[in-house]
């Protein structure tokens, strides 16, 4: 397969993760497309490294992955802690998280 | 067959993120991700990255996976959305995904980069392999290595900090601050 297959693809990928981060109100919903757009990343950099015979854009997806794992344990941990104070599961109350 | 595999793995991950975006419940919003990972599974082994492949499986699959299924059910599936935001908002945010996917398309297609459309070079036997990957991690991006080693430390202490049972209600912040810290360190 020609490598801009995977970049159009990735490019599709981004997108779709982008609607869901602007649409969902679910926090843990937004926090799963997050992980969408970082794995569409992901693709495009394997797919360069392939491009140009080097493993240096494995490394780099290698630490995406990760930093997305980091990602989601804090904000799974920010959500257990919402969901303890009954702070309401939806993006739009969320904006004033003091206290 | 490669064709073949590439045609299998992408429709499956472009439905698999689709389905992400489209699950009311975030239960099937979670069992969508794990489908969408393993065809991207699929395309890294296409790629020649081995390693990736398996980390991805092991690593997202395995564990992210099992942690997002214990918060659903820990929170409860409550999806519903409290108040249906309004569908003018929801098609400009479509629309903006459009826009923002006719611009990558554009980008891609104007880089003037002529491997783009070749399969790439051919690679030596061990491309991808975990012996090259842990040999540049040890040698090329040993300082990356360990900011990343450190950065998963601090996640690690940190979600146990969020996560943790409050019995008083949190003091302000500099009592609470060193609490933490003593706890911890």
């Amino acid at each position: 397969m020609d490598i801009v297959w995977y970049l159009v693809l990735s490019a599709l990928i981004f997108s779709i993760g982008a609607v869901g981060v602007l649409t969902r109100r679910s926090p843990l919903v937004v926090l799963i497309c997050l992980e969408l757009m970082l794995n569409a990343g992901n693709l495009a950099l394997v797919a360069f490294a392939r491009m140009t015979g080097t493993a240096d854009g494995q490394i780099f997806a290698l630490i995406v992955m990760i930093v997305a794992a980091a990602e989601v344990v804090v904000g799974l941990g920010l959500i257990v802690a919402m969901y303890r104070n009954r702070v309401p599961m939806d993006v739009d109350e969320l904006s004033e998280l003091r206290g | 067959m490669e064709a073949a595999a590439f045609w299998f793995a992408a429709p499956l991950a472009v439905a698999g993120a689709l389905g992400i975006v489209l699950q009311r419940n975030p239960f099937y919003s979670v069992l969508a991700l794990v489908v969408h990972l393993i065809a991207l599974a699929v395309l890294f082994l296409l790629l020649r990255a081995e390693f990736l492949a398996a980390a991805q499986v092991i690593v997202y699959a395995g564990a992210v996976m099992v942690l997002y299924v214990f918060v659903v059910a820990y929170v409860g599936g409550l999806e519903d959305p409290l108040t249906e935001p309004s569908p003018a908002l929801r098609a400009l945010a479509v629309v903006f995904c459009v826009a923002l996917l006719a611009e990558l398309s554009v980008a891609i297609a104007g880089s003037g980069l002529k491997a783009l459309d070749t399969h790439g070079p051919e690679l030596e036997a061990g491309f991808g392999s975990p012996a090259q990957i842990g040999e540049l991690f040890l040698t090329r991006f040993l300082i990356a290595f360990e900011l990343v080693s450190l950065l998963l430390l601090i996640a690690a202490v940190s979600a146990v900090v969020l996560a943790r049972r409050e019995h008083e209600q949190p003091a302000a912040s500099p009592q609470a601050d060193s609490r933490v810290a003593d706890r911890t360190g």
